[in-house]
């Protein structure tokens, strides 16, 4: 059986960051998946963006609840997948944040599936499928804090996953 | 590099039982995955799985999800609860042979932190009114590292021969 599901990369913040980068990502895989649990310095949008392209090439549709009413929304023209769509994140409270890219080193449009946790005694969730417009091969991935920094004790790992 | 995502535990039911519990669970990875196919002994069409992790029955569990119920949808959160209660099951007056399904990601389980735990569970009995898909941000307000859950039906009592729960280690290095 092939080895997958494999750690590429890990980092556990010992200083606040506004964004957490992985870079130099081999196209040797078929999948990749990023975990983030993090704390801000103050509540803010998560965002994930590929290959520093900060271009109007993402759009995403998301299905997200605040513990009252369940909805639905759709955006384009972002410069980044957004996770944080009907939610923020929180200063005290690790939340969770993971994201599945499909075929990432393909030469077509990047599929992805982003998932939101945020209960704070009471939060909000999402699920989001998103859309990045390059037919380039993902080779870089940001971790963005909107206007505010991650904090210490942030961990973020990007796995690989293969097919075969 | 290291193949991760490996199998801990595992239970197949081959007769019914009251709760199924993992424990020990070694402080080796950095996350655990829990996959449930469930079916419980309630005299309805679907039930609840209640997870208690470290046996700890104080009130530190809180949920936030959203349903879908057949053609409803909705979204409800509580918190000071004494267990996660809201992952759906099967009952046994559904289709025979059906189970419902469950994933739990249970990022940092060795944190000294509040633990954020994601989760989708369904049930699809076919019915025309009972069926539930629910996604959960849930949140264990314990800072020590999980060394064991079990799994209840909430009304059951018993999960039925043929549910399976498996629990699995993803290591960040």
């Amino acid at each position: 059986m092939a080895t997958t599901y494999e750690p590429i990369a890990t980092t556990t913040l010992g200083s606040a960051a506004a964004s957490i980068t992985f870079s130099s990502i081999a196209a040797t895989y078929t999948d990749l998946r990023v975990v983030l649990v993090c704390t801000t310095s103050a509540a803010t949008n998560i965002r994930l963006r590929f290959n520093n392209d900060s271009s109007t090439l993402y759009s995403i549709t998301t299905l997200y609840a605040d513990g009252i009413t369940a909805s639905s929304d759709a955006r384009g023209t972002l410069d980044a997948l957004s996770w944080t769509v009907g939610g923020g994140s929180s200063t005290t409270i690790p939340q969770l944040y993971a994201a599945d890219i499909f075929s990432y080193a393909g030469s077509t449009n990047k599929t992805s599936l982003l998932e939101r946790s945020e209960d704070k005694s009471g939060g909000s969730l999402a699920r989001i499928v998103g859309l990045y417009r390059s037919t380039s091969a993902i080779n870089r991935l940001d971790l963005l804090a909107i206007g505010q920094t991650f904090s210490i004790g942030t961990t973020a790992t990007l796995y690989g996953i293969k097919n075969a | 590099m290291p193949n991760t995502y490996i199998l801990i535990s595992s239970n197949v039911l081959s007769s019914s039982a009251a709760s199924v519990t993992f424990s020990a669970i070694p402080a080796t990875y950095t996350d655990l995955v829990v996959r449930i196919s469930a079916r419980g002994s309630r005299s309805a069409v679907v039930d609840n799985i209640v997870v208690r992790y470290n046996s700890d029955s104080s009130a530190i569990y809180s949920s936030t999800f959203i349903t879908g119920a057949g053609s409803t949808t909705g979204s409800s959160t509580s918190s000071g609860n004494t267990s996660f209660t809201f992952n759906t099951s099967n009952g046994n007056t559904t289709t025979a042979n059906s189970f419902g399904s469950t994933e739990i990601y249970i990022p940092n389980y060795l944190s000294t932190t509040s633990k954020p735990i994601s989760t989708i569970s369904l049930s699809e009995t076919n019915s025309a009114t009972d069926n539930y898909l629910r996604a959960l941000a849930d949140l264990f307000r314990n800072t020590s590292a999980i060394t064991s859950m079990t799994f209840t039906p909430e009304i059951g009592p018993n999960w039925l021969s043929g549910s399976s729960f498996y629990l699995y280690g993803i290591k960040n290095s």
